[in-house]
């Protein structure tokens, strides 16, 4: 393990993460491009990596940066702020179990959105300053309300991992519950749109949702990173982490804030991409083998497994938004991870 | 010696007292129902005096008042009633056998395993009648339920509350995934499913009230049956056993009148939520810890709550918002407190 200080600031770095970081940043380069390079007219990986550093000829521009790039940049982004969202909150409650998904921060944001697309929207389409400010805004305003919810409720003279977690499923059932009666007033196309955003898609992504996803990520992920260092000091429990001066509640509520703002600004962007946030930190952590789920080390798989799963979509059925891969994926791993925390609890 | 009989005394004064509380209990019950059923006929989007309620009810003779009250109001309340006897006997089962206070169909993947028979056969089969596919709604709930109260027993000793709820949460969210699929594209698909999944007991007519009464009833008569050998499970399972009881054969009839009752009620209402958590505890409040008072009561309350909801959505809101979604919005909260008091979410 070594220090790299940058100022007043320090990290400890473990050169297996940063080796599992940047065999993972390859990855995803390789998925990315072959996502890319997917489509009516195929262009090999190689020219699209060419052409994203700059060369390529006029028409393979025009089609990888106006065309292309916006779904796989907006899977990109989405995934690493899954990933990072899914990595606080797991270290934050202890339990693997804990995501934004499971503790209805996506469906927080999910309501907010859905109320938009069924006021604001007409025939499917919701368009203009309604749908370029509406929705994202909604969303973000939606994950948050959900996030102090959370927080608030689930506070009695501390956090408890699993009192976290099951008001995080009663919060999360007032959010599908609003979303279901949200889809029985519109037209039925703004609810066949509106399912489709809830399950996650990101066939509809251009540049103009790129941009709220980028601006939000770079304002939040540096503070999250410089902020993040108190985690390993929570892991003690609150009394030795008070003792080794952290401010427990104040570090506990940014933290969760900041796990709750960034759901919020992927999930607006692409709607709840289940899954992501559960098993990347779970991943990241096996593969880095630390002992709570690395930062960094989660925003890149996070970003790799969604691009990954677009991917893979694509191939099946190219139809299908990539929410539902990703929710008949994780399935299985969920109960896979109870089942063995339950052997491992009862050994 | 006298010290004794004062004791003895006392006790019995108490048991006395407490017995007179539960009959007092049950007559209000009855009395409560009868007037919420009599609230549900008159109140509508078209008011009718009580006195021409009687004549509808007792001398039909064909004018338009007679047609509103039996075509519309008289099965509107009976599925009402039925589908709330169905619903808190479950929730008191369910309770009892999982020794999970949280315990809830809706958070257990019952309802999105009904919903996924519904859409199952709305999109696949062709089916575009509630009085087809409620077979299917009630398949898909069977399959759910068994497989939910497997997974929560897999690798531990019994099922707890978190590893139910989230046994719960892995069915619903892979079914949630299947639905997608399967609904996207399907716009008759899209326009059952939506309406069927916020849960109401408007538009159902006697058919409907054959098709799960014979159900209903099996499950009701096996809940009671039931009762006498849950007091003793609740000594624990070694207790039980050493007293002579076959705990295996007590569960089984347990689950099977859990299954019947739940089914019956999702078939055909659509996925009622948090009315079987939140009853049970309403009415051990009354009764005490004993099941057979506990499963009567908690039966007679669920019908008393669903229809005073479905009544008060009507009358309030117009019938904008229906039962379901409104008993939802309700019961969550509910849900939190219950998660919030002392002890609750430890395992």
């Amino acid at each position: 393990m070594r220090v790299v200080a940058v100022g007043p600031a320090r990290w400890r770095v473990r050169p297996r993460a940063v080796g599992v970081a940047a065999g993972a940043f390859a990855l995803l380069v390789l998925v990315a491009a072959v996502n890319i390079g997917m489509g009516s007219s195929h262009i090999a990986v190689l020219d699209v990596l060419e052409t994203l550093l700059g060369g390529g000829t006029a028409r393979e521009r025009g089609i990888i940066f106006d065309l292309r790039l916006p779904r796989t940049l907006t899977g990109v982004l989405v995934g690493a702020a899954l990933g990072l969202s899914g990595a606080l909150f797991q270290s934050l409650a202890r339990n693997p179990l804990a995501s934004p998904d499971v503790l209805g921060i996506t469906w927080g944001a999910g309501a907010a959105t859905v109320a938009v697309i069924v006021v604001g929207g007409y025939r499917g389409q919701v368009s203009g300053a309604v749908g370029a400010v509406g929705m994202p805004v909604a969303g973000l305003v939606g994950g948050l309300v959900a996030g102090v919810l959370l927080y608030a409720l689930s506070w009695r003279r501390g956090i408890d991992g699993y009192r976290m977690v099951l008001i995080g499923i009663g919060l999360s059932a007032i959010g599908y519950n609003t979303v279901y009666w949200l889809l029985t007033i519109g037209d039925v196309n703004d609810a066949a749109r509106a399912v489709t955003w809830i399950v996650g898609s990101l066939s509809e992504a251009s540049w103009s949702a790129v941009g709220p996803v980028l601006l939000a990520l770079v304002a939040l992920v540096p503070i999250t990173l410089v902020l993040g260092h108190t985690i390993g000091g929570l892991q003690f429990g609150d009394e030795t982490a008070r003792g080794l001066g952290i401010r427990v509640d104040a570090a506990r509520g940014t933290l969760l804030l900041l796990g709750a703002a960034l759901a919020a600004v992927a999930t607006s962007a692409a709607g709840p991409i289940t899954f992501v946030a559960l098993a990347t930190p779970q991943i990241a952590l096996r593969l880095t083998r630390s002992p709570q789920p690395p930062l960094v080390g989660s925003m890149v798989i996070g970003a790799l497994l969604t691009v990954s799963a677009d991917l893979v979509t694509r191939l099946v059925i190219p139809d299908l938004p990539v929410g539902v891969l990703t929710a008949i994926l994780g399935a299985p791993y969920l109960i896979f991870l109870f089942i063995r925390s339950r052997r491992e609890a009862r050994a | 010696m006298t010290g004794g009989t004062g004791v003895t005394v006392v006790a019995r004064a108490g048991l006395s007292g407490r017995r007179r509380r539960r009959v007092l209990g049950l007559a209000a019950l009855v009395v409560l129902l009868v007037a919420v059923c009599a609230a549900s006929i008159t109140f509508g989007a078209r008011a009718i005096p009580l006195d021409a309620v009687w004549d509808a009810l007792v001398r039909p003779n064909g004018t338009e008042i007679d047609i509103i009250v039996w075509s519309l109001r008289v099965p509107r309340t009976v599925v009402g009633v039925l589908a709330g006897l169905a619903l808190g006997a479950a929730g008191a089962l369910m309770q009892g056998h999982t020794r999970n206070p949280l315990a809830d169909p809706g958070l257990l993947g019952v309802t999105q395993g009904a919903a996924f028979g519904v859409v199952f056969a709305v999109v696949v089969l062709g089916v575009d009648r509630l009085h087809g596919f409620i077979w299917f709604g009630f398949a898909g709930a069977m399959v759910a339920s068994v497989a939910v109260f497997l997974l929560g027993a897999v690798g531990g000793r019994g099922a707890t509350p978190v590893t139910l709820a989230l046994a719960g949460a892995a069915v619903s969210a892979l079914l949630y995934g299947l639905i997608a699929a399967v609904v996207l594209g399907n716009e008759q698909g899209m326009e059952i499913y939506r309406f069927w999944r916020v849960g109401s007991i408007a538009g159902r007519d006697f058919a409907v009230v054959g098709q799960i009464l014979p159900f209903l009833v099996a499950g009701l008569v096996l809940a009671v049956v039931n009762t006498p050998g849950m007091n003793t499970l609740a000594l624990g399972e070694d207790v039980a056993t050493a007293l002579g009881q076959r705990v295996a054969r007590t569960r089984v009839l347990g689950v099977v009148a859990i299954t019947l009752l739940v089914g019956s009620a999702v078939a055909a209402c659509g996925p009622i939520a948090f009315l079987g958590l939140v009853v049970p505890h309403l009415a051990r409040a009354v009764t005490g810890p004993d099941y057979r008072w506990l499963v009567p009561f908690s039966a007679l309350l669920g019908a008393v709550l669903l229809l005073a909801a479905d009544v008060l959505g009507r009358v309030v809101t117009g019938d904008s918002f229906e039962v379901g979604i409104l008993l939802a919005i309700i019961g969550a909260p509910v849900f939190i407190v219950l998660v919030r008091r002392k002890g609750l979410a430890r395992i």
